[in-house]
């Protein structure tokens, strides 16, 4: 027997809704607000029923129009690459500072998506990044934390 | 009334904001043209710019992506076949046949011509409506407002996903569960912290708008392994054809735009309905209207068949910002992301705005008549070298998209955890979009998620703890009724209606 994937995902928010739940009874409220006819955790309480109810009666129901994905056609090594490089750039983008890790990452990904033209690739990210920093923080006069830049002395 | 709209002009027409109305109308139509990216994407990637702008100018450069997406999805529509969002698919069914029959530069100039008078026509009804509704809408007590949000998150369910009423309303408990982490408004008591302090201030609605539409938009499309500028690599800039318009084709106009312009307001006005409703309703409407020989010609490049969903969906645009500027609940998924804008700029949209902030109010409305005119005079002579530029690589619009996506989170946290939840969250919504679980749901309960809690704190209150509020009042029993329909017909419909 094969289990849809949509009734899988279902069945996951089912169990998070449950998690959800508990965790909505277990918000302290002050005491004197305890018996109150609203508090901080009744307005959770409701989603985590509501969850379990939607997602229960999609899991009961039978599915009339399933979802049609081939999962072998799905490009998951770019895919996961592109999440890789996007997570590196978050650890990175506040100690690099924000123009040489901006400008790693765009040249990785593009190599990643199978880019060869290095022209493109550089001008696209080095003098781009410098190009989108000047008009943000030059010209926008939006702060743009850099601590490298700054030590460099190139902006303030 | 005269004084605010001389308030209004004044605003939207200074320099800054004109110049704002060009980016805006110049970014959406780029990004509306691609298919797979959306208004909604448009609009997420210009937000963490506006919050350096006045709230006007900010969201005046929203209104013009909203337009320009528009615009732009009607252009791949026409061009390539390819609707751009899906408000402009009932575009195509006349458009492209007559791009196909070498008459493409005609299909795109009466799709500007219609878009334009659309948006004319119902910015005009827009003006006379918002004002008289927000007199109206003070008469709105806590629990009509708590009904009517109910009311436009079952109906944009209803409509987001046809036959899917079950997944986008797991969204919309989603959205609202995203919505309540943090600390709770009243008491401060943290919810859903976990400890973390990075969490105490609730998530950002910008994180959550970039997550589920710009990176998730954009990882779906390396994920599928589809390419969405592939499609105007076959724009040839020497088939377009004249773009000028005979006096025959110009009076089959002229009967259409009207007509279309109203069904378009009033449908854009309904929560949850939209273009997409708007547009096919107009061409349906229109096959009815004309007569037997030009029926004939229906779906093979008739001109009030392509005339009338573009004024519609135009029409639909600016009656969409109806309910957001009286009543300050959005009626789609796009003006949703208008009023998480609208909320970060302090400002709380409703029927107040029009005498706490009538520039706002107004600039917004007039903004909207200058936007149609600057979308008129840049795209229609511009629309064939714009579709050039979108033939750049995909291996450049994906890096480039997911880039702005960090940078908007960046410029305003400048914190990691920020990016990390972003990143978390897109890769679900992608894995989410793949099983046609719907968005816009999602991002409409986390807008209005905040507001539901505080309307439902106060009629709780009011009526002591009883749930009696949801019938007391006719109004809001109206409302309660609507709403129990929906849900229950659209379940019938899903899952009991022999077919």
């Amino acid at each position: 027997m094969q289990i849809s994937p949509v009734k899988i995902i279902s069945l996951l928010f089912f169990v998070f809704s449950g998690f959800y739940l508990y965790h909505a009874y277990q918000i302290r409220v002050f005491a004197f607000d305890e018996n109150a006819p609203f508090n901080a955790k009744t307005f959770p309480i409701l989603l985590g029923y509501a969850g379990i109810f939607f997602s229960g009666l999609y899991i009961v129901l039978p599915e009339k129009r399933p979802a049609n994905v081939n999962l072998s056609v799905l490009d998951y090594k770019r895919t996961i690459t592109l999440v890789v490089l996007m997570i590196i750039y978050g650890v990175t983008i506040l100690k690099a500072g924000y123009f040489l890790s901006t400008s790693i990452f765009l040249v990785l990904s593009y190599i990643t998506l199978g880019e060869k033209r290095w022209f493109w690739v550089f001008t696209l990210s080095f003098p781009f990044v410098a190009i989108f920093m000047f008009l943000l923080h030059g010209l926008l006069d939006i702060y743009l934390r850099d601590p490298l830049l700054k030590y460099l002395g190139i902006i303030g | 009334m005269i004084e605010g709209i001389l308030i209004g002009l004044n605003t939207a027409l200074s320099i800054k904001n004109i110049i704002m109305v060009m980016i805006g109308c110049f970014a959406g139509t780029i990004i509306g043209m691609l298919p797979g990216l959306g208004p909604m994407t448009a609009i997420a990637l210009m937000i963490p710019i506006t919050y350096g702008f006045e709230p006007s100018t900010g969201l005046i450069l929203m209104a013009g992506v909203y337009y320009g997406a528009v615009f732009g999805g009607s252009t791949s529509s026409i061009l390539i076949n390819a609707p751009g969002i899906p408000g402009t698919v009932a575009t195509s069914f006349d458009g492209y046949p007559m791009a196909q029959q070498g008459k493409a530069g005609k299909a795109l100039a009466i799709a500007a011509y219609s878009s334009f008078a659309g948006g004319t026509i119902a910015a005009i009804f827009l003006l006379f409506a918002a004002p008289s509704l927000s007199k109206v809408s003070l008469a709105f007590r806590s629990p009509d407002y708590f009904g009517l949000m109910i009311l436009g998150l079952t109906a944009v369910s209803a409509f987001s996903a046809k036959g899917h009423f079950l997944k986008a309303m797991m969204m919309v408990v989603l959205g609202l569960m995203l919505a309540s982490v943090g600390q709770d408004t009243l008491s401060d008591i943290p919810r859903f912290v976990f400890n973390n302090m990075n969490l105490a201030d609730g998530i950002s609605f910008v994180l959550v708008v970039m997550a589920t539409f710009a990176m998730s938009e954009a990882l779906s499309i390396i994920f599928k392994g589809s390419d969405p500028t592939q499609a105007a690599k076959q724009i040839s800039l020497s088939k377009l054809g004249s773009i000028r318009l005979d006096k025959e084709e110009t009076k089959k106009m002229v009967t259409t735009i009207p007509r279309s312009s109203i069904i378009g307001f009033i449908v854009g006005v309904l929560p949850g309905a939209g273009s997409t409703i708007a547009s096919f309703l107009a061409y349906g409407m229109e096959r009815n209207f004309v007569k037997d020989e030009e029926k004939q010609k229906f779906g093979k490049g008739s001109v009030n068949g392509l005339s009338a969903p573009e004024t519609a969906n135009n029409a639909a645009c600016s009656g969409s910002f109806v309910p957001l500027l009286t009543l300050g609940i959005p009626g789609s998924g796009t003006t949703a992301v208008m009023l998480g804008a609208l909320l970060g700029f302090g400002i709380q949209p409703g029927p107040r705005l029009y005498q706490t902030n009538p520039e706002i109010f107004w600039s917004v409305i007039m903004s909207m008549y200058i936007g149609m005119v600057i979308l008129l005079i840049l795209n229609l002579p511009l629309i064939p070298y714009i579709a050039r530029i979108l033939a750049v690589p995909r291996a450049f619009l994906i890096p480039l998209i997911l880039f702005f996506s960090v940078t908007g989170i960046y410029l305003m946290s400048f914190n990691n955890f920020d990016i990390y939840l972003m990143i978390g969250i897109a890769v679900v919504a992608t894995i989410l979009r793949l099983y046609e679980f719907p968005m816009p749901p999602l991002i409409l309960a986390f807008v209005l998620g905040g507001l539901m809690e505080e309307n439902l704190r106060r009629s709780l209150l009011i009526s002591d703890g009883s749930w009696a509020f949801l019938w007391d009042r006719p109004l809001t029993l109206c409302i309660m009724i609507t709403i129990l329909f929906i849900v229950f017909w659209q379940i019938y419909n899903s899952y009991f209606k022999k077919r």
